[in-house]
């Protein structure tokens, strides 16, 4: 048996649609898999992983909060990705948009105004605008690769937030553990009443509804795509894809500043070493598994807070480590991107005589 | 031992790592595939080998297994990039975060436990020597194994690749698959091959790490040198000697960090940490702006897939 791809006459919208689908399917069969290889009770295992987390109305209080850093970070990545623009240190643009935000509380702690978290949340999107306006620039003026440029950049702000705390932006009342002072209530984002979701979910959503805004009604979306699938193209019909590169870097770059301060202005509460569990890099997943639109990117920030959510209540449930929701989250990637195949191309299984054969012997 | 001896001794273990992976990678480069998974393929020979070895006991048991871990890895991203035609880009993204995740997953138990360190080589006869006993010696014929197999590595592939009829199959394929296709060269078949031997380099670089640099297993210990390895390629145009030159400058950078750390000139250790980085971006900016006039230093098919047409 052998299965061949035929390139299909044009993209299926099916399979466009059915793809990720296809793919959270098949990761949650694996899931079943490893539970029953190291003797979890596989439903019950996918149960609490996937199910538990959507339960109670305090647990979908915690999905929106996990689930909003990815989708803002991921609503900007899928543009650049469409543009075919490979930002991947969004991490990194993460990290600066803390650090520029939180900037105001710790040498102005005294500045008490309704504009105190508007210029917060302000600084941390240029913040993530300006770190990665670097590799945009090294990009169009020098041809540096976007890719590898962008990624070194994550280690030295993560360097540079280690530095900060454990330095100049220590809390001189801490007791020396490396963290800033702790923010004041007026330096944090509001929450809705009687929760602790806060007012960065609306701005995930803001930034989503916009983005899909731009990328399906506006000349500016249009450019992304054709630039994104046919470069040539785009450069007769007089778009620069220099421009495209800026641009790009510097939505998706301020966006993850933005969630970075919210992160801060939000559930963190003050700067430390480490302020995210790698919602720079998850993001990527969830870009792709929101078909590069930032409104599908909604739904898998959601599924892909779920795995995060599932990841700690297996860790208590089952004693599974909390781990095993990174490698969830790497398959799924996989499932998806090999699911895509199917686009743009249709499997043909040929049974040949041979491998009949094969298979009686 | 001298300081200085006991330098140039750290800087060769931490650049024989960089040089296995990215001599890989040029190969798999060389070949028209891009992949971004060497972190991923290296994090996980480092887990393998270490947990291999602190099962057995053998550090060669180790190794073998690193080596093993790298394949498995690249023959996943072979088939999703050769077989499904998936991009290369997002596919090797996606490789590194799935290396990332098992690693920390796999690699559990074993933090905090006593690693096996592979055995250097040792001449007693000539530590009698005068001068040569005290500084050529140790740093010529004092390493452990990989360091010299690195070096005859970059010798073999530079020569494989330009002065042998594979190896001028492999350029070819790099450079124009349509052509490579039209004279029976079965691309498929020749990419996945570089593609496995990319995987087996960075697997074995993986286990350097924890077997010989620093024989213990952390998490994420790989430390964005897999990165480091990829722009190692583009650093040396694609020839393999002048990936020696590179790895070696950027494992100098990072030991005279923790030099000049342990010194103290009152720099932040933070800034001396993150200089390999800063000196990643500076070398890919120096040198993509020094091709960027003359274009086609790179296999013209890179990164480009390949669906055999019948």
């Amino acid at each position: 048996m052998r299965i061949d791809l035929i390139k299909r006459p044009e993209a299926s919208k099916v399979m466009s649609y059915a793809s990720p689908l296809l793919a959270v399917g098949l990761t949650l069969i694996t899931g079943l898999i490893i539970f029953a290889a190291i003797g979890v009770p596989p439903l019950k295992g996918l149960y609490i992983y996937f199910i538990e987390p959507l339960t109670s109305e305090w647990s979908l209080e915690k999905l929106a909060i996990k689930a909003a850093p990815l989708v803002m970070i991921a609503a900007g990545l899928s543009v650049a990705y469409r543009a075919n623009v490979w930002n991947i240190g969004a991490e990194g643009q993460l990290t600066i948009g803390a650090i520029f935000g939180s900037a105001i509380p710790i040498l102005w702690g005294s500045w008490q105004s309704p504009w105190t978290t508007v210029t917060m949340l302000v600084l941390g999107a240029i913040g993530g605008g300006l770190w990665a306006l670097i590799p945009a620039l090294l990009k169009v003026k020098t041809g540096a690769n976007e890719i590898l440029t962008s990624l070194m950049l994550v280690y030295v702000a993560q360097f540079g937030l280690d530095w900060l705390v454990r330095g100049p932006w220590r809390d001189p009342h801490g007791y020396n553990f490396p963290k800033s002072v702790t923010f004041e209530d007026w330096q944090m984002l509001p929450t809705f009443s009687g929760t602790d979701v806060h007012f960065g979910v609306v701005l995930a959503l803001l930034a989503a509804v916009a983005l899909w805004v731009l990328m399906s009604f506006t000349l500016k979306g249009f450019e992304v795509r054709v630039l994104g699938t046919a470069p040539r193209a785009g450069s007769f019909a007089g778009f620069s894809t220099s421009r495209m590169v800026i641009f790009t870097f510097l939505v998706s770059g301020s966006l993850a500043g933005l969630a970075g301060i919210c992160e801060i202005m939000g559930p963190v509460s003050e700067l430390q070493p480490v302020i995210s569990p790698g919602y720079g890099f998850t993001a990527i997943i969830v870009a792709f598994l929101g078909r590069l639109n930032p409104i599908g990117v909604v739904i898998a920030g959601l599924a892909l807070g779920v795995s995060y959510l599932g990841g700690e209540e297996a860790h208590t449930a089952f004693g599974i480590s909390d781990k095993a929701a990174r490698v969830f989250q790497g398959l799924l990637l996989f499932y998806i991107l090999a699911c895509d195949t199917l686009i743009l191309y249709r499997p043909q299984i040929t049974f040949t005589k041979s491998a009949a054969k094969g298979a009686t012997s | 031992m001298s300081p200085l001896v006991q330098v140039l001794l750290t800087i060769i273990t931490a650049s024989t790592p960089l040089l296995i992976a990215a001599i890989g990678e040029l190969v798999t480069e060389r070949s028209g595939v891009l992949n971004l998974g060497v972190e991923g393929m290296m994090v996980m020979g480092a887990v393998a080998g270490f947990g291999a070895a602190y099962e057995t006991g053998s550090p060669l048991i180790g190794i073998l297994a690193s080596i093993a871990a790298g394949m498995a890895m690249s023959a996943i991203f072979a088939l999703m990039t050769l077989k499904f035609v998936s991009n290369q880009v997002a596919t090797g993204l996606a490789l590194t975060l799935l290396g990332l995740g098992l690693s920390g997953l796999i690699g559990e138990p074993f933090v905090g436990q006593p690693g096996l360190k592979l055995a250097r080589m040792s001449l007693p006869s000539m530590n009698n020597i005068p001068f040569v006993g005290q500084y050529i010696g140790p740093i010529l014929f004092g390493q452990d194994v990989l360091v010299y197999l690195s070096i005859a590595l970059t010798v073999t592939v530079s020569y494989v690749l330009f002065r042998t009829r594979t190896g001028l199959i492999i350029r070819a394929v790099g450079d124009s698959h349509n052509s490579a296709h039209a004279l029976g060269v079965s691309v498929i078949g020749v990419r996945t091959v570089c593609v496995l031997f990319g995987g087996a380099c960075s697997g074995l670089a993986g286990g350097y790490l924890s077997l010989a640099y620093t024989p213990q297993w952390i998490e994420n210990m790989t430390a964005g040198r897999g990165w480091i390895a990829l722009a190692l390629v583009v650093f040396s145009s694609w020839q393999p000697y002048r990936l020696i030159i590179g790895a070696y400058l950027f494992g100098a950078v990072g030991v005279l960090g923790y030099v000049a750390q342990a010194v103290g000139f009152g720099i932040p250790s933070q800034f001396l940490s993150s200089l390999p980085y800063i000196v990643t971006v500076l070398a890919l900016v120096i040198i993509s702006k020094r091709t960027l006039s003359s274009r086609g230093q790179s296999p013209a098919c890179l990164g480009q897939a390949f669906v055999p047409d019948r």
